[in-house]
């Protein structure tokens, strides 16, 4: 188990530190992530939709879509002079490889969230604050559950051609649930209702966690075979 | 059309076949090296040499056939039997955008090496690169990144090296160090698989000679002859191929 995780972490370190360099996807994810939240801010029309309406859908849009960069770089970068046969003549388990994809994508995509809920706030003038707590665990959540899901789905993608078409068809299916739970629980938020009102999809969103991690872990070895 | 040896051979394999659709990559390749035995493989475009390094390494699973290493069967699964292979491909398998150091540090921890920043110093001493140690690979010449490249290879101290086209695209210094290198391979020891196209080039290191041609051997024995000789057989053999 310890080498299983010390082979994951030196994966997702190596991960991290390509994207430090070159922070090609981070910042096309920032700009996307900022312009789809100013288009949606300028073409609302106040008098029709209110910003509370309309705010949660936009914001878990902009965090399904912002995320998508993210997947697309983890299994691109391995295709730089074939690494992935480094990585699959290695010793480090497939789980291993898949855990550490799985964090690093983590990592980026909770970045461009951090830097994208701010943003937010500011152009749809939603109580931020006084909802951070609850709405940094449901979008942590999520976010475990989506990006459990692309990376699997990345790998599966990365040696088709339009691959990064590929991966938006094969991955937005499985978005649905936790965007519409993410949706759903933060309209509640900024509408201050109970918690009680929202904790079904809380559970929700938690069972599809457990479910994909495990089954996406169990099936990612079978993606790799060529 | 089996080598003859001794003991438990470092390297045996027999019947391997490998299909991509309907096209038959290998057809019934069988050969088995000692410890120390260099078998260098020699044939055309297409004849399956790369999809015989392939399976060997373990990265391509065969339809038929069977890779033993000392005696035991390669199972794809078994991280020690990873362990036991170093592949040198066509391509580098390093990051472009690390440092000659960090590729190899990052290659020592998935080995689970106890010192990954001293093994990967120790590596790069040993192809002459540690002066080059903290520039990025990409910035490297074609030479210096296969010196990398069997720096990455060599890291775990594998028994078996497989090497696909080692000098393709090296100019001739680059070459002449890397033959170096690879004598010193050979005088330790390990068991060598060299594909290639450059019969010059692999008789120089070979211990053994196969010709391949359209996924089967089509010669298979020690080395005895002279340059010419060998030429003239794939010549031979590769006619009409």
């Amino acid at each position: 188990m310890r080498e299983l995780l010390a082979q994951a972490w030196a994966i997702a370190a190596k991960d991290l530190l390509l994207e430090f360099r070159s922070r090609t996807a981070f910042l096309s994810a920032l700009v996307f992530t900022a312009l789809v939240l100013a288009i949606f801010n300028f073409a609302r029309d106040p008098t029709a939709v209110s910003a509370a309406d309309l705010a949660p859908s936009v914001l878990w849009i902009t965090f399904s879509f912002a995320g998508v960069f993210g997947l697309n770089r983890a299994f691109a970068l391995e295709k730089e002079n074939r690494a992935i046969d480094g990585l699959l003549l290695s010793p480090a388990s497939r789980t291993a490889l898949y855990l550490g994809k799985t964090a690093a994508n983590l990592v980026f995509v909770g970045a461009v969230e951090a830097i994208a809920l701010p943003l937010f706030a500011l152009f749809f003038n939603v109580p931020l604050l006084d909802v951070l707590g609850p709405l940094v665990l449901v979008i942590a959540l999520a976010t475990i559950g989506f990006v459990a899901v692309g990376t699997l789905m990345s790998s599966m993608a990365v040696n088709t051609r339009f691959g990064e078409m590929l991966l938006l068809v094969l991955v937005l299916p499985f978005l649905v649930t936790p965007v519409s739970a993410g949706a759903e629980m933060t309209a509640k938020m900024f509408a201050a209702r109970p918690f009680a009102e929202w904790a079904p999809w809380l559970r929700l969103l938690a069972a599809y966690d457990i479910t994909f991690v495990v089954l996406c872990t169990l099936v990612f070895e079978f993606t790799l075979e060529e | 059309m089996p080598i003859a040896s001794a003991g438990s051979p470092a390297l045996q394999v027999a019947g391997l076949v490998k299909r991509f659709g309907h096209v038959r990559a290998l057809r019934g390749v069988d050969f088995s090296l000692d410890a120390g035995d260099s078998l260098a493989v020699f044939g055309p475009n297409g004849a399956g040499k790369t999809t015989l390094l392939r399976v060997l390494a373990g990265l391509l699973r065969p339809d038929a056939g069977t890779v033993r290493f000392g005696g035991e069967e390669l199972v794809r699964s078994n991280a020690a039997h990873r362990r036991r292979v170093g592949l040198i491909s066509h391509h580098s398998l390093l990051y472009d955008r690390l440092t000659a150091a960090e590729n190899l540090v990052f290659y020592a921890r998935l080995y689970g090496l106890a010192e990954p920043r001293a093994a990967a110093a120790r590596a790069l001493a040993g192809v002459g690169l540690e002066e080059r140690a903290a520039d990025a690979a990409g910035t490297f010449s074609r030479g210096m990144v296969q010196r990398l490249a069997i720096a990455r290879a060599l890291l775990h101290d594998p028994e078996v090296m497989l090497l696909d086209e080692p000098f393709s695209g090296l100019d001739q210094r680059a070459a002449a160090k890397l033959r170096e290198l690879l004598g010193r391979l050979r005088a330790e020891r390990r068991t060598m698989v060299l594909v290639t196209h450059n019969i010059d080039e692999g008789l120089e290191l070979a211990t053994h000679v196969a010709i391949q041609v359209a996924g089967r051997f089509a010669s298979l024995g020690q080395r005895d002859g002279d340059l010419a000789a060998y030429r003239a057989r794939y010549a031979e053999a590769t006619a009409g191929a």
